[in-house]
């Protein structure tokens, strides 16, 4: 096992996903802040807002097209760099993505060129349900591709077939309703809908400081505040924890953010700074709040929140077990009526996984040493420190996404658009829900590390068997690709937002209620 | 639980299925890619390329789903085929991919500065993005024919051992042209169609007939290879069709000509090369009597007959190995499990008519003939 190809897979993984999900929240978020911006223009018939949908809808298009881009490589890279995974969990891990490409991404893509030209071919009411099925589509797209990914998190309906050496599907239903893919599913969407409200709310500031096109910047504003306050608000309350008392492996990534390394009394303490040390096994100058973690994550007073330490116990012990799964799996592999191994399987095939950990350590788990099951047992904590800081600075901007909507939205009620401090604050934070999303990708992703399915396939088994070459290759042309393309984007919208609507709205007009005009500009 | 379909039938057609979208993107797509390898040479000003680029501007992200689906699909459905083709083609892959991403930023970039430089490049950023892939996939489904060099071991880990230049070869090569021919002239075809009559329709046209004829003469010399070559494989001893799916409990050997077996068994099979030729044949004729709808119907049932005839020839094998032919990989030892074929099938059996309901819906809305009016005066135009 060269290790070094699993951390270039890995880190062309974590690129690609990482910048693929630039565009995503984004495309989430803003689909629907156009459907809200074009229902408005439907039920009032003002053309206003039809300038304000159409200039959103350009900026959207802008952004769209690299999520499109970028989702390309991702459907495939799970065949590219991670074959054997894709061989071994394929029978239930394909199905969403399959799904997503026929209900979700068909609908978004065959009715997004629609939505961009179909202005004069459509009534307006055909034209918002195009816009409104690119929404739908986005969103669902968002919904299968987290079932997938919760599946990842917490693989229920599925079990071993040592016939087939993979894991094969038992229950469909149990996949698609997973709890853990459901509140992935929406605290991603959500956290889609605070970027979008909190880039149009920033651009929207700048215009109104510049004083240019500010009768759709205050509108833009309006419908931003409300729905960034809404979905600020869904992001944190609805957010990702209710995942976390399921099993070992998500106790291991909650004790670990909170870098506890032995199990305390209930309620547990939050940590609000810490040091935390892998080499030390502890965390140094903790400054805690008593009581609060026991209470968000097991919303009780009585309820344990497992320790690291306690943990890895009991991951030995199930390393233990699964080496007996092995044993049977590698006889039915010579004999597939073998009887006793058939049945020794049955018993102690839900630890399979963590034998396989062994075979970083040990050639064949079955010779591992009690130093080997024990190192293989601590490989299961992820990296603490990073775990710990990520998840405080994205929680921490989730509560001041809050604060900032709160703000927001008092401001777009009183009608008043002229606090500066705020509209500059407001240009200035835009890249923040950006920092939050990705780093929430890390937090979950990092923190289901050494496992790409938890408990069930380490991540340094299912790669493909490629070479360091042809990894750097890949790795360098897609950064340049990226690259390339990422500052294009970049000066494209600004250089749209600096443009401002292609329909002229004079100002004053629009401020006397006055509707304007459209009329239709010659292609650049 | 006991499900109404049985296993092997499952498997049937979900090998269907698989003809079904790959023949679903090239008829779609298909023309786009073709559209795009043309766009250089068809269109020569900056009006004439932006009436060749809008002529597929709206539609075409859709069509990509195709593709997109396809991968999800032989994910679902076939697992190893999924894991085993897109690792071993790893380089290819990564440079089909980094084709297909130019397209949508080509199609949306080109517009937004009126710069000539700017535009010429997004042109042929364009023509990378249509033309490359259009070649790749051919240069692929040529390796798949002669067999890929990969075996699996007990784990069923698959290891390689082909290099990225070892994809070309002259039967591959010669699959890869078909394959751009094939598009080409699905894409002059579409052109055909959707541009007003002028400069631009009629440069479309030309580059079809030559498509058409190059389509033709190099199918029937790819024919001729597979032949005299005596390319081929087949399964050795007993079929378990209803049998777990584990390639390393099936027995294959490499049996010269046995490509050619299935038309000695079922005769009706000789349809699928019959429209490999008629069909560019028929495009042609649409040409040259100026019958457009002829020229799109031939170049689509042409791309259907070829790329039937690869999986008709190939059936039960959908990956053999050149280099451990007992780890080819097969209709009955490479699915998914009998569970999730079904469920799969359920899912497709409702949503793919709701699918092609509203893209007919939206190809409806979108009727009639690209003009350089259009181009010049609509604003949402690209």
């Amino acid at each position: 096992m060269d290790m070094a190809i699993i951390e270039l897979s890995r880190l062309q993984f974590a690129l690609t996903a990482l910048y693929h999900f630039l565009f995503v929240p984004l495309t989430l978020g803003l689909s629907f802040i156009l459907v809200i911006m074009e229902s408005i223009y439907v039920m009032t018939g003002r053309e206003i807002w039809r300038t304000v949908t159409r200039f959103w809808g350009k900026l959207f298009g802008i952004n769209f097209v690299l999520g499109v881009a970028t989702g390309i490589t991702m459907e495939f890279q799970f065949g590219t760099n991670w074959s054997y995974f894709s061989h071994y969990v394929g029978d239930i891990f394909g199905a969403p993505l399959a799904i997503e490409g026929l209900m979700a991404f068909f609908l978004e893509a065959t009715f997004v060129g629609l939505m961009f030209f179909g202005w004069d071919k459509l009534s307006r009411l055909a034209h918002l349900f195009t816009t409104f099925m690119v929404a739908v589509g986005s969103n669902l797209s968002a919904l299968w591709i987290l079932v997938a990914n919760g599946w990842m998190q917490h693989p229920v309906g599925s079990r071993f077939n040592p016939e087939t050496m993979r894991m094969e599907v038992t229950d469909f239903m149990s996949v698609l309703f997973n709890p853990v893919a459901q509140a992935k599913f929406v605290h991603t969407v959500s956290a889609g809908y605070v970027t979008a409200s909190v880039f149009v709310l920033g651009v929207s500031a700048w215009y109104l400081l510049r004083g240019r096109w500010t009768a759709v910047a205050k509108r833009s504003f309006t419908v931003a505040a409300a729905f960034g306050l809404a979905s600020s608000l869904s992001v944190v309350v609805l957010g990702d924890e209710s995942g976390y008392a399921l099993t070992d492996n998500q106790k291991m990534k909650l004790a670990a953010l909170e870098a506890m390394w032995h199990t305390e009394p209930a309620p547990a303490g939050i940590a609000i700074f810490g040091l935390p040390s892998l080499q030390g096994r502890e965390t140094h100058f903790e400054v805690k709040i008593p009581y609060v973690l026991g209470l968000i994550a097991t919303r009780s007073l009585t309820g344990e929140v497992t320790g690291i330490y306690e943990l890895v116990a009991k991951a030995e012990s199930r390393i233990e077990s699964g080496i007996v799964a092995y044993d049977a799996v590698e006889r039915l592999k010579v004999d597939r009526n073998d009887i006793a191994a058939r049945e020794r399987f049955e018993t102690h095939k839900l630890d399979l996984g963590h034998a396989m950990l062994l075979k970083r350590f040990a050639a064949d788990p079955r010779q591992a040493t009690p130093e080997q099951i024990e190192r293989a047992a601590w490989s299961t904590v992820p990296n603490v420190p990073v775990m710990f800081w990520v998840f405080r600075v994205m929680a921490g901007l989730g509560f001041f996404f809050i604060a900032f909507f709160l703000v927001a939205f008092y401001f777009s009620t009183r009608r008043r658009f002229d606090a500066r401090w705020f509209l500059r604050a407001a240009v200035f934070i835009i890249p923040l829900p950006w920092i939050a999303a990705e780093f929430g990708w890390i937090l979950a992703e990092v923190g289901r590390q050494p496992w790409a399915i938890e408990g069930v396939l380490p991540t340094f088994l299912g790669a493909s068997s490629l070479t360091v070459p042809q990894l750097w290759t890949t790795i360098i042309g897609f950064t340049l690709l990226y690259g390339t393309l990422a500052v294009i984007e970049v000066r494209l919208m600004l250089a749209a937002i600096r443009k401002g609507p292609d329909e002229k709205h004079h100002d004053e007009e629009a401020e006397d209620g006055v509707v304007g005009g459209y009329a239709p500009l010659p292609a650049e | 639980m006991a499900l109404p379909l049985d296993y092997e039938t499952l498997r049937i057609i979900w090998w269907g299925l698989l003809g079904v979208l790959l023949i679903g993107f090239a008829l779609t797509d298909g023309f786009d890619l073709g559209v795009t390898a043309l766009l250089p040479f068809v269109a020569r000003d900056d009006a004439e390329r932006r009436m060749v680029i809008n002529s597929i501007s709206a539609t075409w992200e859709g069509n990509q789903v195709w593709f997109i689906l396809g991968g999800g699909a032989i994910f679902a459905a076939w697992p190893f085929v999924y894991a085993v083709s897109f690792s071993g083609f790893y380089l290819a892959m990564f440079v089909v991919l980094a084709a297909l991403i130019l397209r949508p930023v080509g199609f949306k970039y080109r517009s937004k500065k009126p710069d000539p430089g700017w535009r010429s490049r997004w042109d042929w950023a364009l023509f990378i993005g249509g033309f490359v892939p259009a070649l790749v996939f051919g240069v692929a489904v040529g390796n798949v024919l002669t067999g890929i060099p990969f075996r699996l071991d007990g784990d069923l880990r698959a290891f390689y051992d082909g290099s990225f230049l070892g994809l070309f070869h002259p039967f591959s090569l010669l699959a890869g042209l078909l394959s751009v021919a094939m598009l080409v002239l699905h894409g002059a075809s579409w052109l055909a169609i959707k541009v007003e009559h002028g400069p631009v329709h009629d440069r479309a046209t030309r580059y079809g007939a030559i498509a058409a004829v190059l389509s033709v003469a190099l199918f029937a010399i790819g024919g001729l290879m597979v032949w005299k070559g005596g390319m081929g494989f087949r399964i050795a001893g007993a079929v378990d069709a209803l049998g777990p799916s584990n390639p390393r409990m099936t027995a294959t050997v490499a049996a010269a000509g046995a490509w050619l077996d299935n038309y000695g068994r079922h005769p009706w099979m000789i349809v699928a090369p019959l429209l490999g030729f008629a069909g560019p044949l028929a495009a042609l004729l649409g040409i040259r009597r100026k019958h457009e709808a002829l020229a799109f119907g031939g170049s689509s049932l042409g791309a259907f007959g070829i790329i039937a005839t690869v999986g008709l020839s190939m059936f039960p094998f959908i990956l053999p190995s050149s280099i451990d032919p007992a780890s080819s990989l097969t209709v009955w030892n490479s699915s998914s499990s009998h569970l999730t074929l079904f469920v799969m099938l359920l899912v497709t059996l409702v949503f793919l008519p709701i699918v092609l309901l509203y893209t007919a819906w939206v190809y409806k809305v979108l009727f009639g003939r690209v003009t350089a009016k259009d181009v010049a005066s609509n604003p949402d135009y690209y």
